[in-house]
């Protein structure tokens, strides 16, 4: 089995991220597609610091899980938010902009 | 001369058996109608994830990934959706015609270029393996680096968890727009609503010696059932009982000893 194998895992489930971002309506569900956006770039920063023999690219991968615990610290707090004005979780129904 | 990578036999078995789950779970995720369950196939991929991790050496990342992600982040997605409850959101009906075929095309177009890239790229070398930059141990290895050559990003990362906890505090911090009523204010309120019935506050459930639970009504004086004493919700949900059935000729007043 070849190392690509991750990278190829890797992509399928960002692009499954991706779809889930654009095809879901539940914001929280929105939001956990993104964290599995993360999730498939930190795999992939993990099989890359295998291929290339140094750590760096997983001190990396620790930076992003930092950066998504804070993201989805700020990101639920703005459903609640917004969640608590409209008494909705939908995406669809935050459009106030728009009008 | 550094050793190159053979990856052994059982990583090869735990990927061709974890990635197909992990790749259903995550399918299953934009499938499930419930919010609840995404959240759960979600941590199941996270879980899949922590365990290739620990398979590709990096131990420290395999353990934080259970432990921040499937502990304290699925925690919170949990909590929330708690908060928020069911929602007309959680239906699969798209909103937007014509979103869905554009979606899964623009997913595969995105697929296949990820993947015919990869497919396509050469490193130009055999991959390394970790076996030298874990010589002394993962972790050591990491807080080599971290506290070293990225320092000065580990200090910015601290300042941004600072900024995320405030943000989320000021978020969540709700301020009264009126008053709370004081308890003199709740008082002149009860008896000058309505009727003087309520003033002194509800009467309580139940039939005094034979039946005191609280789906039963009180019976009032000419022995009709007193609507206020019961909970809306037990009323709306249908479980009160009958108080005429507890009243003193209606009883079977033959006792039973239990065994």
């Amino acid at each position: 089995m070849s190392l690509d194998n991750y990278l190829y895992l890797s992509a399928i489930l960002f692009t499954i991220g991706a779809v889930g971002v654009v095809v879901r309506r539940n914001a929280i569900v929105v939001f956990m597609c993104v964290e599995l956006m993360l999730n498939a770039a930190n795999l992939t920063l993990v099989t890359f610091s295998r291929i290339n023999g140094t750590l760096d690219a997983q001190v990396i991968a620790f930076f992003t899980m930092v950066v998504a615990a804070c993201e989805v610290v700020v990101g639920l707090a703005i459903i609640v938010t917004i969640y608590r004005s409209r008494r909705s979780a939908s995406i669809d129904d935050a459009s106030l902009l728009k009008r | 001369m550094q050793p190159l990578l053979t990856i052994q036999g059982p990583e090869a078995a735990l990927f061709w058996f974890l990635a197909p789950l992990s790749v259903a779970a995550a399918l299953g995720m934009l499938l499930v109608k419930k919010a609840v369950h995404s959240a759960l196939l979600l941590a199941w991929v996270m879980i899949t994830l922590a365990i290739f991790y620990i398979a590709q050496e990096a131990v420290f990342l395999g353990v934080v990934q259970v432990i921040v992600y499937t502990g304290a982040v699925m925690m919170l997605f949990l909590f929330i959706l708690m908060l928020v409850g069911v929602d007309s959101s959680d239906s699969l009906t798209e909103t937007i015609a014509g979103l869905r075929p554009i979606a899964i095309t623009a997913a595969v177009g995105l697929g296949g270029l990820l993947v015919s890239l990869l497919g396509r790229a050469t490193l130009g070398r055999e991959p390394i393996g970790l076996e030298i930059a874990n010589n002394a141990g993962n972790v050591q290895g990491l807080a080599q680096l971290l506290f070293s050559k990225y320092v000065f990003p580990f200090e910015v990362v601290s300042a941004l968890l600072i900024t995320a906890a405030l943000g989320a505090m000021v978020l969540a911090h709700h301020q009264r727009t009126n008053p709370r009523p004081s308890q003199r204010e709740q008082a002149i309120n009860r008896f000058r609503s309505g009727s003087l019935a309520g003033a002194a506050g509800l009467p309580g459930p139940g039939v005094f010696a034979r039946h005191n639970a609280v789906d039963v009504p009180a019976l009032l004086p000419d022995g009709t059932p007193a609507p206020s004493s019961i909970s809306a919700t037990l009323k709306a949900r249908g479980d009160v009982l009958d108080s005429g059935q507890f009243q003193l000729d209606n009883v079977d007043t033959t006792v039973v000893e239990e065994k």
